[in-house]
This record gives C-alpha cells, structure tokens and sequence, in this order.
C-alpha cells in the first residue's frame, strides 16, 4: 500500500473515531451522571438524520438542515426525559434497558410509519461536494474533512463544557455524589434534562453528518449504538476522554482493519479466501480489541476501578 | 395447588389444545403459531435462567440462539449435499437426524457463552449489558462476512431434519416434539431452581457479598448459570431453524436478543414459566396486530413501556401476586 | 503459643497518604472474646476487611490456626473457617430465613454444583441450618421472608449463617449496630455462648456491650494498636483515657 493510501486510510479512521464520538458522548455522561443505560441514543442518532434529510429536501440549506438535525434532537431527548427516561434513574438496569428498547421499537416503527420503508438522501453541500488537497498532495473529500474537523471543535467544546463551566462542574459533581449535588441547591431534574437533551442533540447531529455519506434509514441508528458501547466500554463508563480515546481506537482499528486484513492474508493465502477470511476477522476486531481490554482493564482505560 | 401454579397448567394446556384444535379444524398454519411460540419459550426459558435466577441481563443471547440454528443449517446443508465438513484431521460429515443437530447445538453454544460468558462477567452491571449485546454484533457481522455458508443471504435446507420414528414434515408431530422438548426444559429448570445451584445462584443475584462470604465464588456460579443458559437457547435456535428450514444472521440480531428479553418480561421475570406465557402472548400479539397494521412494532412498544413502568411482575405478577419465598 | 487460632502480623494498608491499617499484630486465642474498639475511621472495618481477604493488604501476613492466608481469596477463606458478619446486614433478602442458613451450610459442605436434588430437601444441610436457627432463636421464624425480619432479627440471622460454617474464628462486624437495649442483652447472651464454639474478633461501638463480653480489648486509633489488655487493664490506662474513652468508660 502507498503511504498516501494509507494516510487517506488514517483519516478515514479519524473520521469514524470522530463520529462515534458524538455519539458516546452522550451516551457516557448520561450514565454517568444519571447511571442510566440508553439505548434509544441510536434512535436520537436516526431522528437527527431524518430531520436534517426532510429539512434539507424542502429548503435546500444543508446549514439550515444541520441546525435542525441539533434541534430536533434535543427536543426529542428533552420529551423523553421529561415524561419517560425519568421514571427509570431509580430503576434496576433491566427496566432501563426494556424501556429504551420499547422507545427504539416505537421511534423505528414511527419513523417507517412518517417515511416509509426506502431510504432517503441527503446531498453533500456543494461548496464541500470535491475533493481538496492536503500538504503532500493527498486529496480528500471535502466534506468528511469538515466532518473530522467539526468533530474535533465539539470535542473541544464537551472538554471545556466539562472542565471549565458551572454546568460542567455540576455535572461532576452529579457524577461523584447525586445527593451532594441536590445538597448544594443544584436543581438536579434540570440538570437531567439538560444533560440527557444535550447527548441526544450529539447524537443527531452525528446522525445529520452520517446522514450525507451513508443512507437515511430506520434501523441506522443502532449499529452506530453498539460501536458506542464499545467504545464506552473500552474507554471507561463515564469518562469524556475515555469516550474520545475509546472512539479514535475504535475508529481507527476498524477502517486500518478492514484495509489490510485482506491484505496480510493475502501474503500466505489465495486472493479470495484472503478476502474472505480477512474481510470477517476485520469485521470482528474492535470487538477482539474490546475483549482485550476487558481481561486487562475491566473497567476500561480511563474508567473508575 | 398456588395460584401461580394454576396459571403455568393452564397456559401449558391451552399452548397443548390450540394445536389440537387447528388440527381439527384443519389449520396448519396455527399449529405453526403455536410451534413458534413453544420454540420463542424455550429460548426464554434458557435465558430466563440467566437473566431471572441469576440477575444477568445479558443482550446477548440471540448469538446462542443464532449458533443453535446454524448449527442445524450447517449439519443439515452438509448432509443435504453429500460433502463432509471436513476430512483431515479426522471426518465429520453432515447430518440429517435432529437428536444429533440437538447435541451439537446444545454443545457448540455452550461453548460460545463459555468463551463470552469467561470474559462478560469479569464486569457487572451495564458494563455486561453492553458487552454482550457487543460480542452479539461480534458474531452478527461474523456471519454475515463469511461466505461459505450463505453470508446475509442466509442458509435454505430443502427439507426438515429426522427424528425416529417420526415424520417431522407433520406439522402437528413437530409441534410435539417441540412441545416436549419445551416441557422437559421446564422440568430441568424447575430442578435446578430448587438444587443447591440454584439456591447460591440466586443469593448471589441478591447478595453477593454473602454468598463470597459463605465461601462460595459467585463468578463460577453465574457462568455455569450462563452456560446452561446458552445450551438451552441454543436448542431453540436449532428447533427455530428446523422449523423454517432456513436460518440467517437475523436469528444473530440484536433485536432477536430483544425479543427473547420481551418473552421474559411480558410473562414475569424469574418466574419459571414466565417466557411460556411471554412468548404466546407475543405470538398472539404478532398475530392479530400484525395482520392489523404494519407497524404493530409502535404498539408492542408501547405495551412493553407500560409492562416496565407499571406493571413490573408481568402477567404473572398481576394475577398470582408476590412470589412465595420458600417452597 | 498452641491456642492462637488467628494472628494478624504487622499488616500494613494505605489509601494514598491515609495509613488506614499501620502495624497492625493481633492474635485472637481460643475460648476468647477479643474487642477491637477505637473512634470512628480508626482503621476497624478496613482491617476486618484485610482478615476476610476482601482487600489485599500492602504487606504483613494473616495466619489462621498457623496457615498463611496471603493470596488466598475471600470465599476459600470462609472455606478455611473465617465466619463473617456484616455491620450492613448482608443476606439473601427474598430467600426466607431457613434458606440463609442451609446457604450457610451449602458453603460449609461445599459441592454446590449439583442441579437436581433439591436442597431444601437434603436432611443433613437443613438439620444442620436449623440447629443454628435454634442456636440464635430464630428457630419459629425458619419459614419467614428475610425481608420481613426485624432488623435485631437480621442481626441474629447473620451469626446464624456464619455458626453453620462451623467456623474456627469468627469475625464479627457491629453485631449490636442498631439494636435496642433488650435486642443488644440478647446478643451478648448469645455472644457468650458462642465463644465455646469459636472465639469472636468483635468490632463494636457499644462500650457496655465491649466490657461486658470482652476477655481483652484492643484500642485502635489512626490504624495503629497503641494498647491490648483485659477490659480492667483498659479501664485504667491513662492513655487510653485521654485519647479516647474520655468519660465514656463504665465505673
């Protein structure tokens, strides 16, 4: 492989890494501030690219189509909190688990029900449709650069939300002590909602950026869900930088993965079995890496032991 | 004879008088329901086993389920096309005879929640849940990217497997045997529950510490639970297989995990025939709302949410009350 | 000295900077009753905790009937003969009270992989958790929900489960934690019948209790032991006076 094969390889990973960020992010601040396991984070993912797919068709604003994608998130995440998610904080993690597996049945089927079976588009903004070239005279698509990079400034941002604000504080402290936090006059509910409304507008704005690379359709959500949990997994239940770190890992073993797998089979096997066997080992590794860190670190890399 | 023990005798008899009933009234197709439902209960009966006694929330068990069904699809397809699975170092060849897809069903899925269960329960809580539902998608992708036997197009057999002395093709004749596999599953769990295993395996769920502190290790105990676990979803898986002579990485999904959970949970966690009672319900709703409208799912969610928030023991809870502690 | 059943030798635990279990040399003697008092956040739980195996100690050695236990787990531990109590009560709350204690006596017998016979139906484990039951007084309550004792009851449930471990030692974490004045007479009844059976490392807060039972009494304040001696010893150490009992210690 050339070395800028294998750079364009490296991006495309970052990437990923990115994209799954925003959507444990979310995911790793709601259970560790509420300890609460969700898995309708993948349907919050799904409304954000509908959203932005519907707004982008009737306005032709990609902009426009992203703000919305944010917005309808966080309002779907808000009413979820406010009449249902809430009820489960006290609840054991079965309850919790059956009641956001009723939510995905009941966002899926209604999204099918709203749209139909068949996929939609949503277009590439033009501005960001070509390629551009890189120092090294590496060209990539425009677009999944902007992707790596807003990527980049919300992570920027979740850190310094986190490190920096009264809410960040609050939701340390939400995460060390709950009763401490009501203690010090935190109006907790809010806080809730605010934090849960906050991770889903992540996710469907992750779901709005996806949105224009891959098909809009239901049911896409919940793959991205269970790459999420990976990486929660293994960067550590309730850690934004292990939610950052776990989603490069992940993102970049899975692409270099599915890249040169095939590839070093190939040295000592026959072409196609070499794809075939090195196609599925890649499509089992980041798990293979998940089980890794399980038998060294059960708690993940940046989780609290 | 308690309450809740009328109730698992009736749900038994009308699961047994259904099928009677269409095989009178000549229709196959609901003794193909009733087939379905006593194979989703098996399933649930397995993980009930898990997730009940042993408080293992695991979103993994269609992988077991899965396993169980290819097993049978590979067995069967070998055997359908006279070419042996392997011939070095020693010969396996297909085959068509169910107790033999059983055992290897039962023995290969066995193995699986050894290898998941060894590594899952190193961590508790929703560090497990998520695991398994990742070392799920794990075996998911696994069969879908490999090829050799059929990949996401999945795996058809053109005829339904042996048993002696029966004719399996008979709708009615495999609805009892499935039926009576589902019945002696009941019994072994039933045993279990009242064994000395299940007595440590159940203090563990409500007390760990106390069951450490007796000199027992809970780890062994929950993946022992956890292996027989596997085995008997993956008797369903292969039952599940056979009955539509097709398998395919959707009996691997996510949602077929799912769907096992809801078995447990519409019937009453932890009680022994709750998964019974789930799955006919969850056939009957199927059923009726699916022939209804399309999207029936919005409204077995909806059911599932009220089932969770307010009416927690299921519909065992609701009618036969608090379980009896001792027995 | 042959009657030593339990010794702890200079154990050592830090959290951080915190010296929580410093220098730590005990020995519990068969026959005997020995206290373990000091203010709260002295180290008490922590070195508990280090006997049973539930935290590893950063060094030092802890010898049952002269068996080094280092690297051996909790649950071989109980095996070996540490019977435990919790200060939380620490049962099977769905299980009734006679299944605790056959829980009990599984653990003592060992072989619990075995998926068919039922266990409330093995005479041996059942007779065997019931003398128990009637060691405590909880014999009339065997078929009631755990969850619907009475805290004092819980209290007696736990030594109940621990005396069917037939244990050599046991430890026992508060065992008058939160029971009233005819609950905690009644435990120390039952406290001094039982040192026949094993002697008791006891933890306690209640300093009546402590002098009436104690044989010896360790004081242990900041993880250190800065004295071990018969209650009438403790009594009168002026140093204990000051740095802890105050005015607290009985006339």
């Amino acid at each position: 492989m050339t070395t800028l094969l294998f750079i364009e390889q490296m991006l495309n990973g970052l990437q990923f890494g990115v994209m799954l960020f925003l959507m444990s992010a979310g995911l790793t601040l709601v259970f560790g501030v509420m300890g609460l396991i969700n898995l309708a984070h993948g349907s919050l993912f799904m409304i954000g690219a509908f959203t932005a797919a519907a707004v982008a068709a009737a306005t032709g604003s990609f902009v426009l189509a992203l703000m919305a994608s944010l917005a309808a998130a966080a309002i779907a995440g808000a009413l979820i909190e406010l009449t249902i998610i809430r009820r489960l904080y006290d609840r054991d993690h079965l309850d919790q688990v059956l009641a956001t597996f009723a939510l995905i049945l009941i966002f899926s089927e209604g999204t099918r029900w709203m749209f139909g079976s068949f996929p939609l588009f949503l277009d590439v903004p033009k501005v960001l449709a070509g390629p551009v070239t890189l120092p090294g005279g590496i060209e990539y698509p425009a677009y999944r650069l902007s992707i790596i990079l807003i990527g980049l400034l919300v992570a920027a941002g979740m850190f310094a939300l986190i490190n920096r604000t009264r809410v960040g504080i609050r939701i340390r402290a939400g995460e060390a002590d709950r009763e401490m936090i009501a203690a010090l006059g935190v109006d907790i509910a809010k806080l809730y909602t605010f934090v849960f409304a906050l991770g889903a507008a992540l996710a469907g704005f992750a779901g709005a950026l996806v949105g224009a690379i891959q098909s809009v359709q239901v049911g896409m959500g919940e793959p991205v869900l269970i790459l999420a949990f990976v990486v929660i997994v293994i960067g550590g239940i309730g850690s934004i930088k292990g939610a950052f770190v776990g989603a490069l890992l992940v993102g970049f073993t899975d692409t270099m993965g599915r890249v040169l797998l095939p590839q070093i089979f190939a040295l000592f096997l026959e072409p196609s079995a070499a794809v075939s066997v090195g196609s599925a080992l890649a499509s089992m590794l980041i798990y293979i890496l998940m089980a890794g860190v399980l038998v060294f670190r059960p708690r993940g890399l940046y989780g609290v032991t | 004879m308690t309450r809740e023990t009328l109730i698992n005798v009736a749900a038994l008899a009308v699961l047994l008088a259904v099928p009677l009933w269409a095989l009178m009234a000549d229709e196959p197709f609901i003794i193909t329901l009733a087939t379905r439902a006593a194979i989703f209960a098996l399933a649930g009966v397995g993980l009930n086993l898990a997730l009940g006694s042993g408080g293992l929330v695991s979103l993994g068990h269609a992988v077991f389920f899965g396993i169980g069904g290819y097993a049978m699809g590979i067995l069967a397809s070998h055997a359908q096309s006279y070419e042996p699975i392997m011939e070095a170092p020693f010969l396996i060849e297909g085959t068509k005879s169910m107790p033999m897809i059983w055992l290897v069903a039962m023995v290969t899925s066995a193995l699986a929640a050894l290898a998941i269960g060894a590594l899952s329960l190193r961590t508790s809580g929703v560090y497990f849940i998520m695991i398994t539902l990742a070392f799920g998608q794990m075996i998911y992708y696994f069969a879908i990217s490999w090829p050799a036997y059929g990949g996401e197009d999945g795996l058809s057999i053109y005829v339904r497997n042996e048993f002696p002395g029966l004719n399996t093709l008979v709708p009615m004749q495999f609805f009892g045997l499935c039926f009576a596999i589902l019945c002696l599953a009941l019994l072994l769990m039933n045993a279990i529950h009242k064994s000395a295993f299940g007595l440590a395996l159940s203090a563990a769920r409500q007390n760990e510490t106390r069951v450490l502190s007796v000199g027992m290790k809970p780890y062994h105990l929950r993946l022992v639970a956890f292996v027989i676990s596997g085995a008997v979803t993956g008797l369903a898986g292969a039952l599940f297989a056979d009955l539509n002579r097709f398998v395919s990485p959707t009996m691997l999904s996510w949602q077929m995990s799912g769907e096992i959970i809801i078995f447990i949970i519409i019937g009453g966690v932890g009680r022994l025939f709750g998964p019974v009672i789930g799955a006919m319900i969850f056939i009957l709703l199927e059923h009726t709302l699916g022939g209804l409208s399309e999207f029936w799912h919005v409204y077995l969610g909806a059911l599932l949410l009220g089932i969770v928030l307010f009416a927690k023991g299921g519909v065992i809870g609701a009618f036969a009350g608090r379980e009896k502690a001792h027995d | 000295m042959t009657d030593v059943v339990l010794r702890t030798e200079k154990l050592f635990k830090s959290f951080g900077a915190l010296k929580a279990t410093n220098d730590v040399s005990l020995d519990l003697r068969k026959g005997e009753i020995h206290a373990l008092i000091g203010p709260n956040g002295a180290g008490k739980s922590t070195l508990i905790q280090q006997i049973t195996g539930h935290l590893a100690s950063d060094s030092g050695t802890v010898r049952l009937m002269n068996e080094d236990l280092s690297g051996v787990g909790p649950a071989e531990r109980a095996r070996k003969g540490l019977g435990r109590t919790f200060q939380i009560s620490s049962l099977a709350m769905e299980h009734t009270v006679l299944q605790n204690a056959v829980l009990g006596a599984l653990g003592k017998r060992g072989n619990v992989m075995s998926f068919f016979k039922p266990v409330m139906k093995d005479a041996q484990l059942v007779s065997a958790a019931k003398a128990a039951l009637v060691q405590v007084g909880l014999a009339e309550f065997a078929a009631i929900r755990t969850a619907d004792l009475s805290h004092g009851q819980r209290r007696q449930l736990e030594v109940a489960v621990a005396l069917t471990l037939k244990p050599k030692a046991f430890l026992m974490d508060e065992p008058m934690a939160g029971l009233g004045l005819e609950g905690a007479q009644q435990m120390i009844a039952l406290l001094t019948k039982l040192r026949k059976e094993a002697p008791i490392l006891l933890i306690e807060h209640d300093m009546d209790a402590v002098f009436a039972l104690a044989d010896r009494i360790s004081v242990l304040v900041y993880g250190e032991v800065i004295a071990t001696g018969t209650p009438e010893e403790i009594k009168v150490n002026p140093e204990i006076r000051r740095a802890y009992l105050g005015d607290e210690v009985p006339a």
